[in-house]
């Protein structure tokens, strides 16, 4: 039996999709695309983590536009899509902060260095991490959602500068010799197995992201039915 | 009242209760002090490297007592409603900021300049570069605490947890001052590299994030 407030039928298509997607991604990642002449191996790490950086900008701008959309229009479906979007976009920032140092150590012979985008990227993963706490912290306080909008839009603000002044910081002293990052003439193979990998990650965010919004809106829901039992317990007893 | 007249009330109101109870001032104070000296036994610089990390001990002293400045800014006004009433002045939602603000700002200084001379001694440092624009980088950095650290301090008052919120909150995006300062500090305090380029940096984050707060004031202490 399906009742109206179940997952609708394109989600589960698209569910589908993505797996096969997830699988076509693998198989470019590792199969189709060439060895990499100086990194070897190694380097088809970064087919994935490259995709779930992009995959992690795409989330944070998307809460960037829902928490200016919620302080504008202030309906509740805006906080959802900020919230929803933040979460999923932390785990992809995980993903992009895990592969990075496996593929650093080998090639670069250090797990991380403090350079310009590693370290932006690490404290935008912080940024948004603050933004879920202060939602948790905040949660039983009526104004929580304008906070966490007004938050959202501190943390994304901050992330050119934090980029800028970490470029400053690191050309005044210069870090380890960062030997083959991405030349810039990249085989066509090894261009079509980012895209298809980065399509993948995609989908699989849209899918997480409406699963994640369905249940904000559902615990919204419910803590409404509450409230209103509670009024109307009051009002019988009264 | 104009704008100004009501947001120099506010400072005049928190100096008069701070000077009144010196509840904060004492023990933001002490902790700071604390800090310099436990982090003086567990260095002493020798070198021009470990000079550089003076400067970040600096401060990490200074956010601690910064932290402890903000967290009790709008904790006081909880007694007797303070802020509802302030709130049901016709003061604008903006000045009572800048108030705060300003008011912030002159309890972190203050404890600054009692500070640095002690930072100073402990390290057995001086300051080899340009001493006259590094008290720029201390005001312009001050105040990038402060205009973040107050207007998430109003936010998070009422939260149950909030001396662990507000740190949370206000360090991650404090990052790129903080990079500046330290760099700014320690370049006055090696008297070699750019001081300039970082004096730009905190220009900038003061100047987007008081745009930013000032703008946002209203909406977050009005709520829902």
């Amino acid at each position: 039996m399906r009742s109206e407030r179940a997952l609708p039928r394109w989600w589960f298509g698209l569910v589908g999709i993505t797996a096969v997607a997830l699988i076509l991604g693998v198989l470019h990642a590792l199969w189709f695309a060439p060895t990499e002449r100086t990194m070897g191996t190694v380097q088809r790490i970064f087919y994935y983590h490259v995709s779930s950086a992009w995959t992690a900008f795409v989330a944070f701008f998307i809460n960037f536009l829902a928490c200016a959309a919620y302080l504008k229009a202030r309906h509740p479906k805006w906080d959802a899509v900020a919230v929803s979007a933040a979460e999923v976009g932390v785990v992809f920032g995980t993903v992009n902060l895990i592969t990075g140092p496996i593929w650093a150590k080998p090639v670069w012979g250090i797990w991380w260095t403090w350079d310009a985008r590693l370290t932006s990227t690490l404290v935008m993963w912080l940024l948004y991490v603050s933004y879920l706490l202060l939602r948790q912290f905040a949660a039983e306080q009526p104004s929580q959602r304008v906070w966490a909008a007004a938050f959202g839009i501190f943390a994304f603000v901050d992330v050119p500068i934090v980029y800028l002044s970490i470029r400053l910081w690191r050309t005044q002293h210069p870090g380890p010799v960062i030997a083959g990052g991405e030349q810039s003439g990249i085989d066509p193979r090894m261009f079509l197995a980012l895209h298809v990998c980065f399509l993948a990650f995609l989908l699989l965010f849209v899918v997480l992201f409406y699963w994640r919004y369905r249940l904000e809106r559902q615990r919204a829901e419910l803590a409404e039915l509450r409230a209103r039992l509670h009024r109307l317990h009051l009002e019988r007893s009264a | 009242m104009s704008y100004w007249t009501t947001a120099m009330r506010i400072v005049a109101k928190d100096l008069l209760s701070e000077a009144r109870t010196r509840e904060m001032t004492n023990a933001v104070l002490f902790f700071a002090l604390l800090v310099l000296v436990l982090f003086s036994f567990s260095f002493q610089p020798a070198s021009d490297e470990e000079r550089r990390l003076a400067s970040g001990v600096l401060w990490i002293a200074f956010l601690f007592a910064g932290v402890g400045v903000l967290d009790r800014s709008f904790w006081r006004e909880r007694v007797n409603e303070c802020l509802d009433a302030l709130r049901l002045t016709p003061a604008s939602a903006s000045a009572l900021f800048v108030g705060k603000c300003v008011a912030n700002a002159l309890f972190l200084l203050l404890a600054e300049v009692i500070l640095v001379p002690l930072f100073l001694v402990f390290f057995d440092l001086s300051f080899r570069g340009d001493v006259r624009a590094w008290l720029l980088v201390l005001v312009l950095g001050t105040w990038a605490l402060v205009v973040n650290g107050t207007f998430f301090a109003a936010m998070t008052t009422n939260v149950r947890s909030r001396e662990l919120l507000l740190p949370l909150l206000l360090l991650p995006v404090s990052v790129p001052a903080l990079v500046a300062v330290v760099e700014a500090t320690a370049a006055a305090l090696l008297g070699e590299g750019a001081m300039r380029v970082w004096i730009q940096v905190l220009i900038a984050f003061d100047v987007i994030y008081t745009t930013l707060a000032l703008l946002l004031f209203e909406t977050v202490v009005e709520g829902t």
